[in-house]
């Protein structure tokens, strides 16, 4: 029918997002259920700094912003809203591909503080994805209104990323963000995140191919993750392995920045 | 003490339900996993729409339209 | 193929022996992951007591069968009522200033010694294209995208899509495709691109393709001002009520106009059954005032501004080099509009009307100040600064109230414009569906105008 995969893929974006004229420190993906309130920590942290090559409004396209924090630049990209990464639709498979292939140096994830259990649904597959994750609480306001408490160190015990509470619309707990996306986007903190645990048979059968995604793309990728996403026969995962196989380490398609951050 | 399992779209208005099974395959079955409709979640009909349906559902804290085409496809037993 | 590869594929040989052998692998990881989810949740959320539910409250009524539709209704009509009284005032002060200003342009030229030629494509035609586009978007566009976004982070539309999803349902398409169309209202481009969230292809491509039928605020000052001028010919007077729902009315068309042909599209071209639709019905939030304006004002109104600014300028100095160029005793615009008249006057429009519709190809905000050019270069100079003045101007120039219907119906109804066009090129990637997406509507616009002149010329109504 011609609906181009293009217009869903990333490598078109993180093309221009090399070609930046700010020369970012640190690129940081946004990522979030929808309806959690993402957009307005997205404009909270970038304030009027934002590129948006279309219509602005809600996420169909990535929209990508900065920010300046302790005299680095910042560059925010802005995910679209997802319930899940498990490439059911096409917004996932974009906000997938760039928490894995793009290599951003952090991901936030923004979860609806008054409907935390349905939100940490995603927060648990992005840090099997990367450790480099922080989960923003946010809404904590309306929570208060609607008499929900959230525990935020008790969460941070459980998941093992940092957890910050935010009230984005009032600018509440923003610098606090900004702190933490410092930290582990700079590598001053490294986080262990939980990891959750299958049945025995499917956890065997990882533990069978793990070691060869590890030996395939030299720790490039999570090795666990890779190893469940084939065990799952996820077409898109195994279509983005080998276009990073054929197109080899450093080609273009598979570098941001220009920082040399090459998939090898 | 086995309660009687029927289709979601039977479900009146207010009542909840428990997840027993996900019937469909591929893509459709993925997303509906995806919203958490997954066996043992509990699932409350909040309203139907003007002309009946789609109607609105309450799946683990959020509020979520599904048609009929789909809710037919989801086994559930009644809760109190 | 390098070792790598060979590799690979001997993983992926490895990885499906094991699927196969494991089952449903995809229920085990959601499952584990909404377990663990429930598991944390239930340790770090307290919640206490349950206050009543304002947000159910709320939805009992927005989308109950009795105030369900009449609500969506006469919310659109009290939209539309702010956006026409509210920008009354704002418009003729705008278009007092602009063309004001264009006395001390003509002053200055004349001071320089420009020759009128010069004066003519930059002030007449350049500027007074301008000044049209500005006084006469800018005000309704600061009042209607803050409302409208008002509306958008209120969590309001997922309600209007959860009450008219069934309309869609027996129509083929996708429930999603009210959100793109609410898009749409702002900009059809920014609808088509808004398609992606309708996953299915065949789905997408009907919202694609009847995106246009809703119409963009290129084309709200046209209808607006038509409405007033209908009025004005037919009751004599102008009530901003009738106006409003004189333009719901037309965006009403849009919807029915839409559910036909994705009907239409969906039992021929894109046979299919409708996919899989899951809406969220969010938790309303009363949106901060500032921010909103602010985003709303800057992203979206000078957005669709500087891009019609950009069209209307160049435009407007066609325009008046094609109205003052001779060829023979006429202009060539009066050529080309001469050999339209036949084509125009069979749909209840004229050659001028129809001529002014194809040179607004790059944007729809200019097809009215082409009219106007045109008309004025037929002799008459005027001030143009009222709708009355208007009026006067296109009854002058044979228009009845036939006609100001036509042109409402036929700028709902016809080709989008090329920015719209463009995306719906890259978006399908298919000179095919683009020119569909162009004949379709256009085709439309043709047979309900043609139909409803031989109607009501055949009646003696006009």
């Amino acid at each position: 029918m011609g609906l181009t995969a293009q217009s869903t893929g990333i490598h078109a974006f993180l093309e221009e997002l090399s070609h930046s004229p700010l020369k970012a420190d640190a690129v940081v993906a946004l990522a979030g259920n929808p309806n959690t309130g993402k957009s307005t920590v997205f404009n909270g942290l970038t304030g009027l700094n934002q590129h948006t090559g279309n219509w602005p409004g809600k996420t169909v396209v990535l929209a990508k912003g900065n920010y300046r924090h302790k005299n680095k630049n910042i560059t925010l990209v802005d995910l679209p809203g997802t319930y899940s990464l498990l490439a059911n639709s096409a917004d996932e498979q974009v906000a997938r591909d760039f928490i894995c292939f793009g290599d951003p140096d952090a991901t936030v994830v923004v979860a609806d503080a008054t409907c935390l259990e349905r939100n940490l649904n995603l927060v648990l597959q992005v840090i099997e994805i990367t450790p480099k994750t922080i989960l923003c609480v946010n809404l904590v306001d309306e929570a208060k209104r609607k008499r929900i408490a959230v525990d935020c160190p008790g969460l941070e015990r459980s998941l093992g990323i940092p957890v910050i509470p935010t009230a984005a619309r009032d600018k509440v707990g923003l610098t606090e963000l900004k702190e933490a996306i410092h930290k582990v986007a700079f590598g001053l903190q490294s986080n262990q995140p939980k990891r959750i645990i299958y049945n025995e048979r499917l956890e065997a059968a990882i533990g069978r191919i793990q070691g060869e995604v590890e030996r395939l793309f030299q720790g490039k990728f999570n090795s666990r993750w890779v190893a469940l996403r084939l065990l799952d026969g996820d077409p898109s995962i195994i279509h983005e392995m080998r276009n990073y196989l054929e197109n080899g380490p450093g080609s273009k398609q598979n570098k941001i920045d220009g920082r040399g951050s090459g998939m090898l | 003490m086995a309660a009687i399992e029927f289709e979601l779209t039977q479900l009146p208005i207010g009542r909840m339900a428990e997840v027993v099974k996900v019937g469909l395959a591929g893509l459709t079955r993925n997303r509906l996993l995806d919203l958490g409709l997954v066996p043992s979640t509990i699932v409350e009909a909040i309203r139907k729409s003007p002309a009946g349906d789609p109607v609105a559902y309450k799946i683990r804290g959020a509020v979520i339209a599904l048609r009929s085409e789909e809710s037919r496809h989801i086994t559930v037993r009644l809760v109190n | 193929m390098n070792n790598l590869e060979i590799d690979f594929d001997r993983l992926l040989q490895k990885a499906e022996t094991e699927r196969r052998q494991l089952g449903a692998v995809r229920d085990e990881v959601v499952q584990e992951l909404y377990r663990e989810a429930q598991r944390i949740a239930g340790k770090v959320v307290k919640k206490q007591g349950n206050k009543r539910d304002l947000d159910r409250t709320i939805d009992n009524i927005v989308t109950s069968k009795i105030f369900g539709y009449p609500l969506m209704l006469a919310l659109l009509s009290f939209i539309f009522w702010l956006t026409i009284s509210g920008a009354n005032l704002p418009s003729a002060l705008l278009a007092d200033l602009l063309f004001g200003f264009q006395h001390r342009l003509t002053a200055f030229f004349q001071w320089v010694g420009a020759p009128g030629w010069l004066h003519g494509v930059l002030v007449l035609g350049l500027y007074r294209g301008l000044a049209w586009v500005v006084s006469v978007m800018l005000p309704p566009m600061a009042i209607f995208f803050p409302l409208f976004t008002f509306l958008e982070d209120l969590g309001y539309l997922p309600r209007v899509a959860f009450n008219l999803d069934h309309l869609f349902k027996k129509a083929g398409a996708h429930g999603k495709q009210i959100l793109t169309m609410c898009m749409g209202f702002g900009c059809n481009a920014a609808g088509i691109i808004a398609c992606r969230i309708i996953e299915s292809p065949r789905e997408r491509l009907i919202a694609i393709l009847t995106n246009n039928f809703v119409p963009c605020n290129g084309r709200f000052p046209t209808m607006i001002t038509m409405a007033a001028v209908f009025l004005g010919i037919l009751a004599k007077d102008y009530n901003s009520f009738a106006a409003s729902a004189l333009v719901a009315g037309v965006v009403v068309l849009g919807v029915l106009v839409t559910l036909a042909v994705s009907w239409a599209l969906s039992k021929t071209l894109l046979k299919g059954v409708p996919s899989t639709f899951t809406l969220e019905l969010p938790p309303y939030r009363i949106p901060k005032i500032g921010p909103l304006l602010i985003r709303s004002v800057l992203d979206r109104t000078l957005f669709v501004l500087m891009r019609a600014v950009v069209v209307a300028a160049p435009a407007g100095a066609i325009t008046w080099i094609l109205a003052n160029l001779r060829v023979g005793d006429l202009s060539i615009l009066a050529h080309l509009a001469g050999w339209l008249q036949g084509f125009g006057h069979a749909i209840g429009l004229d050659g001028f009307i129809v001529l002014a519709f194809i040179l607004g190809l790059p944007a729809n905000e200019i097809v009215i100040p082409i009219l106007i050019m045109s008309y004025l270069a037929q002799g008459m100079i005027m001030e143009l600064d009222s709708i009355d003045a208007l009026r006067e101007l296109l009854v002058k120039n044979g228009w009845t109230w036939l006609t100001v219907l036509n042109m409402m119906l036929f700028s709902l109804l016809h080709f989008p414009c090329a920015t719209t066009l463009l995306t719906i090129g890259k978006e399908t990637q298919s000179p095919k569906w683009t020119v569909l997406a162009a004949l379709i509507p256009t085709g439309i616009g043709v047979m309900v105008c043609f139909g409803i002149t031989q109607i009501v010329r055949a009646l003696g109504l006009v």
